[in-house]
């Protein structure tokens, strides 16, 4: 069998936060994400539903743009996918500038549906693939949505996980920070300290390496998952399960 | 009551400048020509907002310098990049932006097409994008105690522009299942569409199409404009012109070429003028 990617480990990671949930949701441009949930899917029986956000066929939403957030304001949504241009230490996301607002150095499109989302989604995943001091940060530029808010504010929503290129953090909503809970193989605990801009807290204990996904999962992932992610992200599913789409 | 029918350019004399236009996303029903005919009348002071989203129409309007305030969630021309003119033009403090998230348009122009002058939402308390919106207020949850909650005022526009795969001499338009473009039309003043073709008959007639027809009713002027979102696509119709967008794209990262590209493809679109 063919060696286990990267992607194939973040897939699998991200898929085991998923098990169990009715309908994950998934932002547009985002194929590892979108494969979990579909792994996810898989392994549901039918009992989870996936919508990709911003791709015309494989949503199931018909009351225009609103209505997605009408489901999440409801609590109809389980899990969601934010990124960040950076990612700070509370969790805040910056999806909109760095250096001052008003003239700022870099502009990125805006915050989408993030200024909500984080609230009212109960399993916000924060994933960024580049975990490096310039996009997890100790403190971000503009704060696109909180991590975490006052106890009055209404908030059934918020970070679940933080998954990156080089290890899955945990959230601890009581002291509001991030705590490492695996490393990916290949990487380690010092060089995730050099490459991180905030502080977090370690485990008790040894520091497990993050799980590279079974026989069973696998075959999942590249059989079922791929032909389908191919349909959605081509080039990705090309790049990395040699799978061609037939659209 | 039969629909005013339109030039292109007449159409575009319709949209004041310093209007507040609500344009829909590049993966809706985008009306490009029309952007094209306010580029070539050198529209001024606009407030584009975007519903929720804006991408390649609104980069191009204000690199044409049509635009005063970018209202929106997002400016985005996705799998492209980022938009070369917003960014140049936000980096240059030339236009002021009014950040926003999504359900925020979308709740405030609902407020609109109910004619109520608020509407409370969920979230973005503790966000920058609630600290730098002046006209966005927190107040108080009345059926609760102490459950702080956003007010953010109606969202009018002047003018919602759209495009739609078929109108009928009514003015009914059918947008199917983009529906946002209905809550534009609700929302705003007046409404403005392209369509690709003027069928015969009526839409209401048929309940299949009625269930995803404007009604002639918000609409003020209808133009007939065959690929009329290009270099956009349309869904369920034509794609994109991938082609001429990432020529788009690259020539827009500066101002020299971004004025070329004006010159070859809007200026100098008579012939569109002319239909």
């Amino acid at each position: 069998m063919k060696a286990v990617v990267p992607e194939e480990i973040l897939i699998n990671a991200i898929a085991a936060n998923l098990d169990g949930l009715r309908h994950v949701a998934v932002g547009a441009s985002s194929p590892i994400p979108g494969a979990a949930a579909l792994l996810a899917r898989s392994r549901s029986q039918g009992r989870m539903r996936v919508s990709i956000l911003g791709s015309e066929d494989n949503n199931f939403f018909s009351d225009g743009g609103k209505e997605i957030f009408d489901v999440a304001g409801q609590g109809r949504m389980d899990a969601f996918f934010l990124s960040g241009a950076q990612i700070d230490g509370k969790a805040n996301v910056n999806l909109v500038s760095v250096g001052e607002y008003q003239q700022p150095k870099a502009r990125f499109p805006g915050s989408f549906g993030s200024g909500y989302l984080y609230f009212v989604v109960p399993r916000v995943i924060l994933f960024r693939l580049e975990h490096t001091p310039r996009t997890l940060v100790e403190e971000v530029d503009f704060i696109s949505a909180p991590g975490f808010s006052d106890d009055n504010v209404y908030r059934p929503g918020g970070p679940h996980k933080l998954i990156t290129n080089r290890c899955l953090f945990d959230v601890d909503k009581k002291r509001k920070c991030f705590r490492l809970e695996s490393i990916h193989p290949g990487h380690s605990v010092d060089e995730i300290h050099e490459q991180t801009g905030f502080k977090f807290d370690l485990p008790e204990g040894e520091i497990p390496e993050t799980s590279t996904p079974n026989t069973d999962t696998l075959s999942i992932i590249r059989g079922e998952v791929a032909s389908e992610i191919s349909e959605i992200y081509p080039a990705f599913a090309a790049r990395v399960f040699g799978v061609n789409s037939t659209v | 009551m039969l629909a005013t029918q339109l030039t292109i350019d007449q159409l575009a004399s319709r949209i004041p400048d310093g209007a507040k236009l609500a344009l829909p996303p590049d993966y809706a029903y985008c009306s490009l020509i029309a952007a094209r005919a306010l580029m070539r009348r050198k529209a001024k002071n606009l407030h584009l907002v975007g519903v929720p989203s804006l991408g390649f129409q609104a980069d191009m309007l204000i690199g044409a310098g049509c635009v005063d305030i970018v209202e929106t969630a997002a400016v985005t021309l996705s799998e492209y990049g980022l938009a070369p003119r917003f960014t140049a033009a936000i980096k240059g403090a030339k236009i002021k932006m009014m950040d926003a998230t999504c359900p925020a348009i979308h709740a405030a122009l609902q407020a609109s097409e109910k004619g109520i002058p608020f509407i409370p939402l969920r979230g973005l308390i503790g966000s920058d994008i609630l600290a730098h919106r002046e006209d966005w207020k927190v107040g108080k949850n009345p059926f609760a105690e102490n459950d702080p909650i956003v007010y953010l005022p109606a969202l009018k526009p002047d003018v919602a522009l759209i495009h739609a795969p078929v109108g009928d001499k009514y003015g009914n338009v059918w947008v199917g299942v983009r529906r946002e473009q209905m809550l534009m039309a609700h929302a705003a003043s007046e409404t403005f569409v392209t369509v690709e073709e003027i069928v015969d008959g009526n839409l209401m007639d048929d309940l299949k199409m009625k269930a995803g027809t404007i009604p002639g009713l918000y609409i003020s002027g209808i133009t007939e404009s065959d690929k009329g979102a290009w270099p956009l696509g349309i869904p369920g119709g034509y794609n994109a012109d991938h082609e001429h967008l990432r020529r788009y794209v690259d020539l827009a990262q500066t101002d020299e070429g971004f004025q070329q590209y004006m010159d070859e493809f809007i200026t100098e679109a008579s012939s569109e003028a002319a239909e």
